[in-house]
């Protein structure tokens, strides 16, 4: 059966490749990104906005219940890196990042849950970072709004439990995407070799966490973080 | 009755309705909600439905987002009245 999704920061990289893997499948997805879509398909919808931006997310997720009557999904994809010592980080770059990251998790989050605990269902699966479990030196505002999002999974996944809405979070490591184009190779190469398993992520493996998260047999499964290659806490 | 006075009561009625509350069914200014008759979660469910009805109703994005909210002393859903009036300043807020 159709499922509806929605799925944050799909005009590139992983979320785009999510939304097309979703609409191949036949479910309906609505996307939004800060950029015109890049995405052509009858069963998908594109909102042109900014996830930190309370009114625009509000009137999304109002537009797309209207559209469809309910949402399975939410998938808190849109997020921005940033690479720096935190003693050269400008307080409105931290500020930006909490923006995109944290604050935009948390307002599809919110706004998402007030339909889902009509419908007494709903599964999220917002983004977290291994950055977090292995302390990067060089990310430290990225991996703090990461963090955030971590503690977030949990406790709302105790809040919206009663609701029938399960709330898990996945930790990709590094993914050859643009959110990663500008960090050093060497930098890389060492971030990897603290993996359990030594080689980048590949979208199949975001994919098939994801899937687990939202599967129905997973109807047990919530406040939960994965971490790929391998990286414990 | 004002129009967010409507809105207000018929959304406390309704919850009072799925809750089995007689109270809150049969609700006037007067009647305390927070603390009394709605519970924290009701407080959520009352949110939730009279944002949409506000939507529907007046076309306004609004939310009702408070950190007072659950405050027994100072939150805005302490009783219907105090509920209309915050309701009201935020649509008035909205429209300018």
């Amino acid at each position: 059966m159709s499922k509806i999704f929605i799925i944050t920061g799909t005009r590139k990289g992983i979320g785009k490749q999510l939304a097309e893997h979703y609409l191949s499948l036949g479910h309906f997805v609505a996307g939004c990104s800060r950029g015109k879509q890049s995405i052509e398909h009858s069963k998908y919808t594109h909102f042109i906005l900014d996830v930190a931006d309370e009114k625009m997310v509000m009137s999304m997720v109002r537009t797309v219940k209207k559209q469809y009557g309910h949402i399975d999904v939410l998938l808190n994809n849109a997020g921005i890196a940033a690479m720096n010592h935190m003693l050269t980080t400008p307080y409105q770059s931290a500020q930006k990042v909490f923006d995109t990251n944290f604050f935009g998790t948390f307002l599809f989050s919110r706004e998402v849950s007030k339909v889902m605990m009509k419908q007494k269902s709903g599964r999220i699966v917002n983004y977290t970072t291994v950055a977090v479990a292995l302390n990067l030196a060089g990310e430290a505002v990225y991996a703090a709004s990461k963090a955030a999002i971590e503690s977030f999974t949990r406790v709302s996944a105790k809040e919206l439990g009663e609701f029938g809405i399960r709330v898990n979070a996945i930790g990709p490591t590094p993914v050859p995407t643009d959110l990663i184009r500008n960090i050093p190779k060497e930098k890389l190469e060492d971030l990897l070799d603290q993996q359990a398993i030594h080689r980048f992520g590949e979208f199949e493996d975001i994919l098939n966490v994801i899937d687990f998260f939202i599967d129905k047999r997973s109807e047990f499964i919530t406040g939960q973080v994965i971490y790929l290659g391998g990286v414990m806490l | 009755m004002n129009s967010i006075e409507t809105i207000v009561l018929s959304t406390v009625k309704e919850l009072g309705v799925e809750q089995e509350n007689e109270e809150l069914q049969n609700s006037d200014l007067t009647t305390i909600l927070f603390g009394k008759n709605l519970d924290s979660m009701g407080i959520v469910f009352l949110v939730t439905e009279l944002e949409e009805e506000i939507f529907d109703t007046l076309g306004l994005q609004i939310s009702l987002a408070d950190e007072r909210a659950m405050s027994q002393k100072t939150s805005p859903f302490r009783s219907v009245k105090t509920l209309v009036k915050y309701v009201g300043s935020l649509v008035d807020e909205q429209k300018g």
